[in-house]
């Protein structure tokens, strides 16, 4: 192991804590509110397994304890039970954040064996008729459920993740039946956030103020139903940016506990962040450490020095961070401005005005716009 | 509570030492709780084996001049419990 002493960027900046691996870009689904970069068919130059043991060992050396496997569809890598092995090896807590497409019985004992924490398996709807427009596969919603089950069954927790927009909630009801029937043991349901392929398709996708009432007040009444049951499923929902009045603590801060390292090895503070106009270092020129401590862009917004009014004096500065830097590009084109989220940015007007647009938007899932190679060529051209 | 109950830590979960941050940590899915001193030296004798009894036995030999030992590790044990960190058998 490398000795190092402190240097002054360390002194102020704490250790990620949290490392997330997004392997591959491949997918065999092409859900059109993925969060990856639209130029991902840019990128596929992926790291090989060497690589991605050496950044392991970097970032656990620097303190990473929590970390995701996701992608793209991370099983696509044959080296996924290896990477899982050396990660669980060197003491971080290993989750994986997969489709359940690539998973049989077998592949879930090798993983068992490789040492894997824990699995989470997305859902796309409550039928195979609205998964299987969303997802491109007629086949993979019977599949995930079969899989979910089959996770289960190896010992562990059944965690189920529904992302949510206006054509699938308003089933929620029959999302959460199937959970129940499936012996969940949490269930996500998380309204798509606004990025990738999701911001591309944004006003067909964002569901009205009374759709997400809706959904909220029948979460909230499933709840009650649970618990007087004795089910202990755990139920979150996570409200759409475009609904709330305050932004969110994006990443816990900007470069402060959390880092992504992209199929290539850019190194990102949040998986989103390739949407930004900035530059990011990657793992095959640089080293990790210097990339979290000293490169330009994970010091671009840390802290609170680059904030501008309203949040520079603002109370909430400590709890929100400011909100989020990709949201406040995507809509206002700068990087450094207040999250348009936030009730108290001069530029909310964008997101009034985004809820507009979506509610004049007729487009069924069939005509938004799938994430997969094929489209995503038109924005590497671009 | 009583004396004789034997707890575990949820299934799933790990108690672990992290040198970089200088204390016992709880990992569970995508997420960490950060323990204090007399969290991890507690949290790291359930190990789904010991009733309550041993543990704080095992404890007051550990820290024999800790005052309050046993009520301190009982309301900790509750407390965690209903966290959902621990659960008993």
């Amino acid at each position: 192991m490398t000795d190092y002493s402190p240097s002054h960027a360390e002194l102020s900046a704490g250790a990620p804590l949290w490392l997330l691996a997004e392997l591959t870009y491949r997918c065999p689904l092409q859900c059109p509110y993925c969060s990856n970069p639209l130029d991902f068919a840019a990128q596929d130059h992926e790291l090989t397994t060497q690589e991605w043991i050496d950044v392991l060992h970097q970032a656990r050396a620097m303190g990473a304890v929590q970390m995701g496997f996701s992608g793209g569809e991370p099983l696509v890598r044959k080296d996924l039970e290896e990477l899982v092995a050396e990660a669980r090896q060197l003491g971080f807590y290993t989750n994986l954040i997969t489709s359940g497409l690539g998973l049989d019985e077998a592949r879930i004992q090798a993983l068992r064996n490789a040492g894997l924490d824990h699995i989470q398996i997305s859902l796309q709807a409550a039928d195979s008729d609205m998964a299987g427009a969303l997802a491109g596969s007629s086949k993979a919603h019977a599949r995930k459920l079969a899989m979910a089950r089959a996770v289960k069954d190896a010992g562990y927790p059944m965690v189920l993740n529904v992302v949510l927009h206006r054509h699938n909630i308003d089933q929620i009801d029959r999302i959460i039946e199937l959970c129940v029937e499936l012996g969940a043991d949490a269930v996500e349901l998380a309204n798509c956030q606004l990025y990738g392929w999701a911001h591309l398709n944004r006003t067909g996708l964002l569901p009205s103020k009374a759709q997400l009432d809706a959904a909220e007040a029948a979460t909230e009444r499933w709840r009650e139903r649970l618990a007087g049951e004795g089910n202990d499923m755990r139920l979150l929902f996570v409200v759409p940016d475009y609904y709330a009045e305050r932004p969110k603590a994006c990443m816990g801060g900007w470069g402060a506990i959390f880092m992504t390292v992209t199929p290539d090895g850019t190194v990102l503070p949040c998986h989103s962040a390739r949407d930004l106009p900035m530059t990011f270092p990657t793992v095959r020129e640089q080293a990790l450490r210097s990339i979290w401590y000293d490169s330009f862009a994970f010091n671009r917004f840390r802290g609170e020095a680059w904030m501008p009014a309203p949040c520079r004096s603002c109370d909430e500065r400590h709890k929100d961070y400011g909100g989020c830097r990709c949201q406040a590009f995507l809509l206002t084109g700068d990087p450094a401005a207040t999250d348009p989220v936030c009730a108290l940015s001069p530029d909310h007007g964008l997101i009034e005005t985004a809820r507009e647009e979506a509610a004049q938007d007729v487009r069924s899932v069939a005509q938004l716009t799938p994430r997969n190679a094929r489209e995503s060529k038109v924005f590497c051209r671009a | 509570m009583n004396e004789n109950m034997i707890y575990g830590l949820r299934p799933g979960w790990r108690l672990q030492w992290e040198p970089a941050q200088q204390r016992h940590v709880l990992l569970y899915p995508e997420g960490m709780v950060q323990l204090n001193d007399s969290a991890g030296a507690i949290l790291e004798l359930i190990d789904g084996q010991r009733n309550v009894a041993d543990l704080i036995a095992e404890l007051q030999q550990r820290y024999p001049d800790a005052p309050s030992l046993g009520q301190d590790v009982r309301e900790f044990l509750v407390e965690a419990e209903h966290k959902g960190w621990i659960r008993h058998d």
